[in-house]
Formats: structure tokens, sequence, C-alpha cells
């Protein structure tokens, strides 16, 4: 097809390229500049597609996201659903169809990328229309440090779309000039494609920059697709512009049938009549200017329906010259035609009662209501609206802190006007931050604006085609009417949060730009009540829908929560290890050799274990270096052991609770000096612990001469654990005497290797003899293959986290957060023993005493041994009564408690678990049922300790 | 998505902060001569205003600094901070 | 004219919804909150109860708070018992409720899905699926295959930073139209006699020794012989009208949704630790939640930094969603308790009844709350679902934590 209905000159367009497009399949061209509408529109195209529920022929109405029915699936470069055919920018084997309502998501992961830049500035000026431009070069020019972004791919906003002159030039000259201006200030960042889409407090507003989109496929790969700012401005100019609005009169929605100023910016910006014959409908004099353009562009302009009685009596000679009939005191009623408006029915309208319509003939029906200012980002910045009689639109009340609306967005209508409102937002901007205006800070005139007649507030025409307001649309995008706006109202609502959701005006992707001051209106004429009284619905961020991914960013994949490795992960790889994450951290869990399953390799990593020597990296567990003279005094607030007794030299493991006396964390705490310690951490808890450390130092004891930090990342830990770890760390470490009178258990001694300092602690979390080496992160490798090398003739076999909870849980060992929920007292663990009894009162300690903490029927944990021998109990089993006949009553079923952690032993050649059950250290020797898989396995109570319970392979 | 004033670091970001609700609510000084009730009210219960409220944050990456602050839980808006040895101002 | 869009459709609302009535001098019941909960407990007050003298008093318009904010997860599969035991009731009701209210509710049971990523994730949905198996609650435990046959497009590939590892699955969970409950309630309470007063703020409350007497409003006093608290994140406001102490803390949490999609999501997914909970709602919108702000906040409104969190982790388990559009978020306020459960029951005045604490659970209790609380203050005793969710359960300890040990909210 060709382009039937474009220009032979103008418009923003170049004419010299010609880009290829398909829509509907359908092989069509235009140029660069265009958008998708507009092309469309250069084609003789209006009808994009049907409504979601009535499949009534739906067309371009808006030139930019005002626009509330122009949807599009893009089909290609990438398939992307939803977006308005007026801000798609024309490229390049585009593949787009209409879209009747839903959007189609890819079934491929979508390969672009995406990312997100911080930025600071004094002004940031969103929309580079007259009065951003305004703002942004009174800001520029006095040194501020300013941010100017505007959605559109140019800037100007309605200078594009007019033929205004300022200064007795284009007014498209001052644009580019002024955009060479801020390009020339260093301090200046202008971006265009950058849509200002959420405002929040102090000045932080977040913009989608579309960096690429415009290319197709032609897109470098390399770039990021789409970028988010997050912009943090002192002072923000909303310049946003207004939305035109129509005025809802029946079958007001075939396509044709345009917003007034969205045909002018057709004309102006892209070269494209909208039809040949026009109706031009409206209740203000910017839709004149409308009319007169498209007249003098070759439009015939069959009328001018002005509603007000007298019309606009100063644009009356100039439609005379033009030979455009004006008829004031009338109202366009109806339409026909039904894949393009082919008639307007005009009446005229008096006293409220409109006469006998006639239908007058025109392919294009330009409609104006009036002007909304685009409020959104003052509103969403908690600014609160004014409604304004006179405009009938709603207008920024009182500036919100920093944050000021300029121009058309304050409700100006006029250039001269938005030039000087920019100008006075910016120097009120400037005198914020305490800067001068520049001296030279002149704007361009524009022409005197000649003042205008009162417009009229008209929100819908009353419906005389027997439809009642069936085909009445307030929302096209939701094919609401007012019928459904007065069927809500008849419902008895009479909040305009209950008619929105009633009738869905506002709720589809346009999110009510043109619907929802209508429905407002529309609602108080119903209700008999003022319009201000009615008010709006919430405007929320975005001001337009933003993709998901963009708002991902790089956030995704490998960097959506960072990965943590120790010093040797690279050895673990190599090794060919399995991991497992825990919280942030990546750890081994088991080194399956050839053949094995995990089942295998943990088994045959516990047995050497346990017969020989094993090595595990434990760096991960927390690390804080707990200094000063009251380090002591601290920790024995901090943990439920005394801790001020411990001698240096010496390691205690110790309990922390909250304050509801539940067990949060525990480790072992090794002296250091006298006034330093080392506490170590659960893995996941390192964090929990120093923030609770630093937070009872900081808000309750300021008193205490200590400070925490934490050493997780600095030291490596190397646990060498099993009957042979006596051979290998002497050997590895030949300065220190290893024998057990003078290296005991719970003690820990400095040495070096090779003139790096190691510590070497006799700690044990598998009731084995066991060593921990604790060295600096940077010579972990060296010493790691050290040991290994040294244990290689004992068999040295590393270790994951999974044989490390087989041996610890064999001894009766807790992990904190895996057989503890957060409803766990240390007594419930059985570690009654690490609870002074000596010190007056440390955190928890009060908690152990409410009535709950002392009932006898408090969960414990106990042993669990499935009495077949052979049945390995899923974790998180449930526990219940013995049920003598095999049978489980029906539910609720009582429980007992849960199974906390289950495995195969090596050590006890049978499967066995560990269980908090009620009261279940009075039950030892009791047989109990655990459900599973329809069956009760019989399991026997036993004491939480089954390997080693005298401890003497540790101390020995 | 405010900025907030640290008393040591000066104004930043919403995010390198972490709250830690009421403020002025000491640990008892001698928990076991509080019955239960008593001792529940410190454990539980801290109060939900609308409108004013001394609450602590913690500059957590920033500085790590605790301090107080009195907000507006209505519009968020912070109105005073504070170091934790200073008493709650007074606000207009 | 072409076919209709599957999903465009939404049913037709009954021509008559309720009346904007005047407060009378005196009720034998007010209910303060014109939420959901008040307003299912002024539905089963009058169905259950024959009680009508009932005003349900709203500071702003029905269902407007939370009920209309949520993201309409519908489930029972709770922990522990206590918990499980409401839900399941409400669960129940919810089975019925189209035809108990005559509305189109569009109550969906599609199944939701509560992912697994940790090890340490496994061990608590299978404790939780047992535990829920053993209360009578459906539930199952199901493989990464598993999980992708019921959500073929939840990445269980390993390219994720926390592969899912599995989930449980509750096949009678779901969701349903937020707005159309609380209307379909209001309908029915308003049919039975029931004066439903908008606009109308309790601003403090008159009382006669241990009981109260009345609630002054915006439009006037009130004469009451009983009243109902069920205000959510407003339940502090009241109460320190009361001077009683409640340990609630109200925070700002968002949500939000996209542009209407063809279906491409068939169930319900949530997820703790990639932080998601999403469904995909009649009209084609995915609906999802997003994380709570750590501060209290009245404000109904958020920190953008968790939207874009919460894009990140929707992501990252549904790369398809990648081209999706936000269209809204918006923010409600929720009211957290020191243990993830709800308070409900006396207060030490002996016809005020507390109601409150539900944190994220509030929606899919409506109905159960509803009708167990109406029962609480017909019998003037609570009723024994809801008894164990004392205030007094923080003095004695006797908690029922339900963060530490399910870990998953909403």
């Amino acid at each position: 097809m060709t382009s039937t209905h474009r220009t032979v000159e103008g418009g923003r367009i170049d004419r010299t390229t010609t880009l290829g497009f398909t829509f509907d399949g359908e092989a069509l061209t235009g140029h660069p500049g265009d958008t998708l509408a507009s092309a469309l529109l250069a084609a003789g195209r209006h009808s994009i597609a049907t409504s979601v529920k009535l499949g009534r022929p739906r067309g371009v109405a808006g030139a930019w996201a005002e626009d509330p029915c122009g949807l599009v699936q893009i089909e290609e470069p990438f398939p992307e659903p939803m977006l308005l055919a007026t801000t798609v920018e024309l490229y390049d084997g585009l593949a787009a169809s209409g879209l009747p309502g839903q959007g189609r998501l890819a079934d491929v992961p979508d390969s672009a990328r995406y990312d997100a830049v911080h930025h600071h500035v004094d002004v940031l000026v969103v929309g580079a229309g007259p009065a951003g431009l305004a703002a942004a070069l009174t800001a520029a020019r006095a040194g501020a440090r300013v941010a100017l972004v505007d959605e559109q791919s140019e800037a100007g906003g309605s200078l594009l779309s007019g033929t205004d002159q300022l200064d007795g030039v284009p007014a498209t000259a001052w644009v580019e000039a002024a955009v060479q201006e801020l390009a020339g200030s260093p301090e200046v960042l202008h971006l265009q494609r950058t849509t200002a889409f959420g405002s929040y407090d102090d000045g932080f507003v977040l913009a989608l920059e579309r960096r690429t989109d415009h290319l197709g496929a032609a897109a470098p790969e390399h770039l990021s697709r789409q970028r988010v700012w997050r912009l943090r401005a002192r002072s923000v100019v909303v310049a946003t512009g207004a939305h035109e609005r129509p005025v809802v009169f029946a079958d007001n929605d075939r396509p044709g049938i345009m917003l007034a100023g969205a045909a002018r910016t057709f004309l102006h910006r892209y070269g494209v009549l909208p039809g040949r014959e026009a109706v031009v409908f409206t209740t203000n004099d910017s839709a004149y200017d409308a009319a007169l353009d498209l007249s003098r562009a070759g439009v015939r302009v069959q009328a001018v329906v002005d509603a007000r009685p007298d019309g606009a009596p100063h644009r009356r000679a100039e439609c005379d010259d033009a030979g455009i009939p004006v008829l004031p005191g009338s109202v366009v009623t109806g339409t026909r035609g039904v894949e393009r408006v082919t008639h307007a029915l005009v009446a005229p309208l008096a006293g409220g009662e409109v006469g006998a319509s006639s239908a007058v003939g025109c392919d294009l029906l330009l409609v104006s209501g009036g002007w909304n200012p685009a409020v959104h980002l003052y509103s969403q910045a908690r600014g609160r609206l004014r409604y304004d009689e006179e405009l009938g639109a709603f207008l920024p009340g009182d500036d919100v802190d920093g944050l000021a609306a300029a121009g058309a967005a304050a409700g100006v209508t006029d250039l001269a006007g938005c030039l000087a409102d920019g100008q006075r937002v910016g120097r009120a901007a400037l005198a914020s931050l305490q800067l001068e205006p520049a001296a030279d800070d002149r704007l361009p005139s524009a022409p005197e604006f000649r003042t205008p007649a009162a417009p009229m507030v008209l929100w819908r025409v009353p419906d005389t085609s027997g439809a009642e307001g069936t085909t009445q649309f307030v929302d096209l995008q939701r094919d609401a009417t007012v019928a459904d706006i007065a069927r809500a109202v008849g419902a008895g609502l009479r909040s305009i949060e209950h008619v929105k959701r009633y009738t869905t005006i506002g709720t589809a992707h346009d999110q009510g730009k043109t619907s929802g001051v209508l429905t407002s209106g529309i609602t108080a004429e119903l209700l008999g009540v003022p319009v201000r009284a009615t008010g709006t619905t919430t405007f929320r961020p975005p001001y337009t829908p933003v993709s998901f991914a963009a708002l991902a960013g790089r956030d995704r994949g490998r960097l959506f929560d960072p990965e943590r490795v120790t010093a040797v992960h690279g050895w673990h790889v190599a090794q060919g290890a399995v991991f497992e994450d825990v919280g942030q951290w990546v750890r081994p869990r088991y080194y399956p050799q050839p053949g094995e399953d995990m089942n295998a390799a943990v088994l045959r990593e516990c047995a050497a274990v346990r017969t020989s020597v094993g090595i595990l990296d434990g760096s991960t567990l927390g690390k804080i270096d707990v200094q000063g003279p009251d380090a002591a005094v601290l920790l024995d607030r901090i943990y439920t052991n005394l801790m001020s007794s411990l001698k240096v030299g010496s390691v205690r493991y110790g309990v922390l609770c909250g304050v509801d006396g539940m067990v949060i964390d525990d480790g072992t705490v090794l002296r250091l000096a006298e006034d330093r310690f080392l506490a170590l951490t659960t893995t996941g808890g390192a964090a929990k612990v120093l923030d609770w450390m630093e937070e009872w130092v900081q808000t309750e004891w300021p008193d205490l001469r200590v400070h925490c930090t934490s050493v997780t990342e600095q030291w490596v830990t190397f646990p060498v654990v099993g009957p042979r770890s006596r051979d290998v760390i002497g050997a590895v470490f030949p300065g220190v005497d290893v024998a057990n009178e003078a290296f005991p258990f719970m003690t820990w001694r400095d040495t070096t290797l090779d003139g790096v300092p190691v510590r070497l602690a006799r700690i044990s979390f598998s009731g084995e003899l066991a060593y921990e080496v604790h060295l600096n992160a940077w010579y972990a490798m060296a010493v790691w293959t050290r040991l290994i090398e040294a244990g290689r003739r004992y068999g040295i076999t590393p270790y994951g986290t999974e044989t490390m909870h087989v041996l610890r849980a064999e001894k009766g060992y807790p992990i904190i957060g895996q057989d503890t929920d957060g409803t766990v007292t240390p007594h419930d663990l059985g570690m009654a023993w690490a609870v002074s009894k000596k010190k007056p009162d440390f955190i928890g300690k009060r908690s152990f005493a409410r009535p709950a903490n002392t009932d006898p029927r408090r969960k414990q944990l106990v042993g669990l041994l499935p009495t077949d021998g052979s049945t390995v109990l899923p974790e998180g089993s449930q526990v219940v009564e013995l049920h003598p006949d095999g049978v489980l009553p029906p539910p609720p079923v009582p429980m007992l408690g849960h199974v906390t952690s289950s495995y195969r032993s090596a050590e006890l050649g049978r499967p066995f678990a560990l269980a908090l059950v009620r009261a279940g250290r009075s039950r030892i020797g009791e047989t109990l049922h655990v459900p599973l898989d329809g069956s009760l396995v019989p399991v026997e109570v036993t004491a939480s300790v089954l390997v080693d319970p005298e401890g003497a392979r540790r101390d020995g | 998505m405010q900025l907030i004033a640290c008393p040591w670091c000066g104004p930043r970001e919403e995010v390198e902060f972490s709250y830690g609700g009421q403020a002025h609510v000491p640990h008892p000084a001698a928990p076991a001569d509080l019955n239960d009730e008593e001792w529940a009210h410190y454990v539980f219960f801290r109060a939900n205003p609308k409108g004013r409220f001394a609450e602590r944050w913690n500059h957590s990456a920033g500085c790590r600094r605790w301090f107080n602050a009195v907000r507006d839980t209505a519009t968020y808006r912070f109105e005073a901070v504070y170091r934790l040895d200073d008493p709650r101002p007074v606000t207009p | 004219m072409s076919p209709r869009t599957p999903g465009a459709d939404l049913p037709e609302h009954p021509d008559l919804l309720w009346h904007d009535r005047e407060p009378k001098r005196s009720y034998d019941v007010v209910i303060v909150g014109g939420g959901g909960h008040g307003l299912a407990t002024a539905h089963y007050l009058a169905k259950d109860h024959g009680i009508t003298n009932v005003a349900v008093l709203e500071k702003g318009w029905l269902g407007g708070g939370n009920m209309a904010r949520n993201t309409t997860i519908i489930r029972s599969n709770y922990l522990w018992d206590e918990s499980s035991a409401i839900y399941e009731h409400s669960l129940k009701l919810w089975e019925g409720l189209e035809e108990d209210l005559g509305y189109p509710i569009l109550f969906s049971q599609r199944g939701v899905l509560n992912l697994a990523h940790t090890l340490q994730d496994v061990r608590d949905s299978v404790r939780r699926v047992e535990a829920n198996k053993l209360n009578g609650v459906d539930a199952e435990w199901l493989d990464p295959d598993e999980v992708r046959k019921v959500c073929p497009i939840v990445n269980t590939a390993g390219d994720i930073r926390y592969p899912v590892l599995g989930a449980t699955y509750q096949p009678r969970a779901g969701i349903a139209k937020h707005d159309y409950v609380a209307w379909g309630f209001a309908r029915r309470a308003d049919e039975a006699g029931i004066d439903l007063i908008q606009d109308c703020e309790v601003t403090g409350f008159t009382t006669d020794g241990d009981r109260v007497t009345g609630v002054r409003t915006t439009r006037g006093d009130i004469a009451t012989g009983s009243v109902a608290l069920c205000a959510a994140g407003h339940t502090s406001v009241l109460t320190d009208l009361l001077g009683i102490p409640v340990p609630v803390q109200s925070h700002p949490l968002q949500a939000l949704v996209s542009e209407l999609l063809e279906p491409v999501h068939p169930t319900v997914v949530m997820s703790n630790a990639v932080h998601v909970y999403v469904s995909q709602a009649h009209k084609g919108e995915l609906v999802m939640g997003a994380g709570v702000d750590s501060y209290n906040g009245y404000g109904q409104r958020g920190a953008f930094s968790i939207i874009e969190r919460q894009m990140a982790a929707a992501v990252e388990l549904f790369p398809v969603f990648a081209r999706a559009h936000l269209l809204r978020t918006w923010g409600g306020i929720v009211d957290t308790s020191p243990d993830a459960s709800p308070i409900v029951g006396r207060t030490p005045y002996e016809n005020v009844w507390l109601n409150c604490g539900w944190g994220t659970g509030g929606f899919k209790a409506t109905p159960g709350i509803g009708s167990t609380l109406a029962h609480t203050i017909a019998h003037g005793e609570p009723h024994p679902l809801v008894a164990p969710f004392t205030l007094e359960r923080f003095v004695t300890g006797a908690l029922v934590d339900e963060h530490g040990a399910a870990a998953v909210a909403h």
C-alpha cells in the first residue's frame, strides 16, 4: 500500500529513507521519524484492533501516551506485548499486529541487556517542551547541575506539533538552539526517549531510557536495550504538559475519531493527513488550531462544532477565511460508520437540551473537551490536586517539597505563559539552591496571546441515540460506558474508587489518562455533587508501563544475589564437588567419586573421618573479632554461657538467644587475650550476630569499651578431623606440640608455617579428634594443599556439608536453623549445661521463666531410630503417637513433633534421625510412629547423642 | 525512597538504612524482678502510632551507627534525627 | 463482532449493591472497619445468628483498605495446627461462598505452589506438607519435574541463582476477585438490614467501667452493645484510644499488576527465597506481591527499590515475564504480629472484641474470621478456632510462630 495520506512536504520525518514494516501481515512503508501509528495513518489505516469486550473496531485516537486504544503486539524482532502504536518508533523490519485485548509473551528468554544508573542533580526537569526547556536553560545558565529528560525521540514537546513562532522564527529553531546550548553545558545531562515514570520522596524520580528500541534488529548487542535512571534531585520541575480530553457522545469510539491536538501532531510532526474530510467538535479554543491547520493542508473541514453558545468569536474570521463553517452552541451527538467514521451527527445544544441532529459526512472527527494537566508525577509525590471549575481539570495544588509543576502541567494554556512559567519555576528552584540566575537568561518572546474564550466544561453529550449511554464510551480499552457509570451509581456506589472498580474504567493499559477525569465528571453529574467532592482515583507509578526486565536490570542469574565462595573454591570445583547454597555461600556438599551417588559418597566420607582423617572447608563460618577492655562483659551478656571465665588460649562453645529466650545462633568462642575474643558463628548467622552485638553495644550498653568486627572474609577455617588428624597437623605444623597434654581439647595455639601465621584450635563438630586450622585467606590454597599432601598417607578425605551434618548429628549437635525454628530454647536442645546459672542476667534469660517455657510438654531434641533399621525418614516428617493397629485415625491427627535431621550412619550401620518431640526426653525408650507414604514407620526414641556419648574420641 | 539524614554521614539513600522500631525502650535493668506481663511488654509490645514516632534507625550499609529519629508514619517524613544519648527533640 | 477475547469478560454485577446509610443513634453491635473482615462478620452475624441491629463503620469507602490492595491468594497450608485449622475453615467457606453470597466472586481453585530453593526450604516444606496431611489439609510435595508439569513457565533449569528444588502444592488453593468478595458480603449484610456507613471514622469511645458504651465518630456518637475491631493496619489507632496495648506493627506492603496477557500462568506460585508470589488474574493480568518495607508506615505506599527487587525475582523465576510490563503499583498497610499469627479475642473491655495482626493472611481468612468472629460476638465467648490467638499468648509465651517454621508468608 502506498502512503496515500502523506503530505507532499513537511513534518519531521526523513523522506529520503524508506523503512519497511508489516502490520497484521500487510507490508507497509514509512520513514525515520515516524511512529508505527503515523506510518499506519499515512497508509490511510485508522483501524488498529477490535475492542476487548464488544469487538468493536478501534483506531488511533491520540498521538502519544494519551492514546486510549491503539494497542499493538510487537512480533519482530522480539515479541513484546501491548504497546501503543503511537509510541513505537518505526524501524526497518518491524512486524506488529493489532491487539484485541491481551498481549502475548515470548516463549523464549529475552536476551537483551538492561541496566540502571544512579544520577544526582540540583535540578531535574521532566519534559523538554517549552516550559521544560525554559526551566532547564534557566537552571543550567546559573551553573546548576541539571538533568532534562523527555519521553519523545526529540525535544520540543508541543512545539513539534504546531506552527508556533518564537522571536519571529519557527519555534523548532529555538528548540534546536536550546538543545545545543544545553549540550554545551558540562553539568547538564539531557536524555530523550526517557520517560520519568515514578516520583517519590525527596526528589527521587525514576526514568526509563529506551536506548535501542528504535533501532529494531539493528540494535547493537553490547548496548543495554533499556536503562533505568534513578535520579535524585534537590529540585524537580514537572513540565510534563497536558493530555487532551475527549467529550463523550454516542458511538465515540469509531476509527477516525481522534483528539484534535493529535491530528495536529500527525500533520506537523509526521507529515500525515489523518483524513480528507473532517468535523471538529470542541468545547474550547485549542481545536480551532487543528481545524485551520488541517484546512490549510488540504483537508476539507466540514464544520467546527463548538458546544459553547457563542463559540470562539475571535477565531471566527479565520474560519470564515478558510471557508470553515462554525456551528456554535452545537454538539456531536453520535456517529455513523463501522470500520471508519462516515458521519458525525450534529445537533444544537441549548439549555442542556439537544435538538434534532443532522448527519455531516466525514472520515475524521476531531474532538477536544479541554486539557488535563499531566499531574501524575506531582500526584505520585503526594501533591494534592485541586479541581479547577473553569478548566474542568485537576491542577497541582501547593508545591510539594522540592517539586513543582510548570507550564501546561500546571494548567498554563499558552506558549508565552509556558515559557514564563518554566523560567519562574526554574528560578524558584535556583533560589531554593541558593543560586543566582544568570545575568543573561533571556527567553524568546512568543506572539502575544489572544485572550481565549472561556472553555466550556462538557463531560458528555446527552444521549439521543436511544442506546441509553451504552455506546457512549468513557474508557475505550475497557469498553466501559456512561451506562456502566450510571449502573454503578444506581447500585449505590458513591466513591469514585468504587465506580472505577465496578466499571473497570481506568484499569487498562493507559490507566485512565483520558478516562479518569471524565469519570469523575460524569459520576459527579449523576450523583448531583460537585466534581471536587468526587475527586480522582489515586495516581500510582508507573506513569507509562515499564517492562519487568528493565526493572530487573542486571540482577538476574548469577547476579541475582551475590555468590560467595571461599578461597579454595577452585579446588572444590576441580575435585568435582557437588555444591549447596547456604545463605549466599556456595559450599561443597559432597565430593562424589566416579559412580558414586550422594549416599555412597557421604557414607565413604563419614567412614573416612571416623576411621582416619577428613578435611572440610569451613571458611564460611562467621568470625567476629571482639576487642576491648569490656569484651568479656559483652559476651557474658550476649551468650547464655559464662564467657568471662574463659582462659586465654581456651575455647568455649556458646549459645545466643533472642530476648524471647529462643536460640538464634551458636558457635565456639576463642579467647585470644584478656581483652580480645574471636566469636565463631554459623555460616548463615554471621551477619545477624554481628548486627546483634553492635545493636546491643550501641543502643543499650554504650558504656562498654568494646568493638566488634567481622573477619569472616579475612580468615579461612579448615577443620582436619579424625583419629589421624593429630598426625597430619603434627606433620604440617612441626612448631606445635600436638600432644594431648600440651594442646588439649577446647584450646587453641598460634604457630607459623613458612612465616605465615596460623591458628590451630582443638574444636570438634564431629565428636572426633579434630583441629581447626585458621589462617589468612591469602595463603589458604597453599596451606590447604600442604594439609592434603600430608594427609595423603592416611587417605585424607575431603568432605562436604552433608558429611559434616551426619557426623554432628550422630553426636546430637544441633544445627541452628535446621534442628531449631525460632521456637526452641537451649533447654529444649538438652543444653541446659550451656546456660549459666551464675550470671545475674543475659539476653533472653527472663523469658526462660515464662509459663510456656517451663511446660513439661515442650518439644525437646531427641534421637529417633527407625526400628526396621533401614528406613531413612524424610527430614520434615511428623512424629505421632504409636498406633498399635498400624492405622492412622482420621484427621486431625495430633502431632508430637517432627524430624529435623535424618541420615544413614556408617558408624551405626543404620539410619537415624534427630527430632523435636513433645516431652521427648521423658519418652526415651518409647516407640512412636512416623507417617510415611501412607504407612506408619515405628521409631524408637533415644537420647540425641548416638555416637561416643562419653566424648572419649574428641578428648583424646 | 527518602534521603535519610544520618547524624554522622549526612543525607543518604533509604536503602542504606535498616529499621529498629520504637526508640526509648530500654532493656529492663532487672528483668528477673518483672512479672510475666511486664516482661512480655518489653519483649513484644511496641507503640504503633499513626503520626509522629520516635524510632531507631541504623545506617547499616554506611557507618553502621544507630541513631534515633522522629518520623511521621503517615507521611514518612523525617522531622528530626538525633543521637541515641540525646533526649527526644521537641518537634513543632 | 469478533469473538470475545478469552478471559476478557468479567461477570455482571448486581443492580443494587448496598444503600448508603446514615448512622442511627444506637446498635447492638458496632463493627469498626468496613473491609473484608468487618463486612464478613456483619454477614455471618445476620446469617448465622440473626443479629442485624448492626452497623459497620468505615472511615473511607467499603473494602477500600487491604481488601482492595491484596493479591487475593487463598490457601490453608499453614504449618501449625491452630493456623491450618482457621484457614482450612475459611477455605471450606470459600468453596461455598459464591452460592452463599449469590455473587460471582471468581473463586478459582487453581492450586498454589510454594517453591523450595534450599535444602532447608525442602525440610520446612516437607514438614508443612506432612503436618497438613495429618490435619486433613490437601498438600503434596512435588519434585522439580512435577513443578514444571503444574506450571511450565517456572524456571526449573540450572541457570538460576537459587534453583528450584521442589515445591509444596495445595490443589484446593486459589484466588478470587477481591472487590467482588467485599461487595458480596456488603450486599448480603445490607439485605439483612445491617447499616453500612461510609466516611465515618471512629474518633473515640465512651466507656463505663470495663464496658464500652459507644463510639464517637466523625458522623456523631453511636451507642452500642458491643464492638468488634476489624481495622487491620489501623487497629493500633483504635486500641490507643481505648488504652489497650496490642503488639502489632503496621508496615507498607506493595503489590503490582501487568497489562492483560494471554494465559501463561495456570496456578499460583509463591517463593520465599526468590521473593515472588504471583498469579494471573481472570482478565489476564499478572498480579504480584512485593516485599514489606521495614519501617512502620500508614502511607499506603512504599519504596520503589522493593518493586525493582521484585521484578528481578520475577524474571529470575519466570524468564518469560521479561517483556511483560508493570502497569500499576500500589501499597497497603500490613499489620504484623510478633509471631506472624493473628490476634483475635478478648480485650480488657468485656464487650470489645479484637481482630488484627493477620499480616499477609487477612484476605484468605475473610470468610473464616467473619464466621468465627460473628460466633464470638454472638456467644460472648471466643470461637474454638480463634481461641488460640489470644492477646494473652504474648504473656504466657504460647505463641503460634508461623514465621519461624513455615517460612512462607502471604
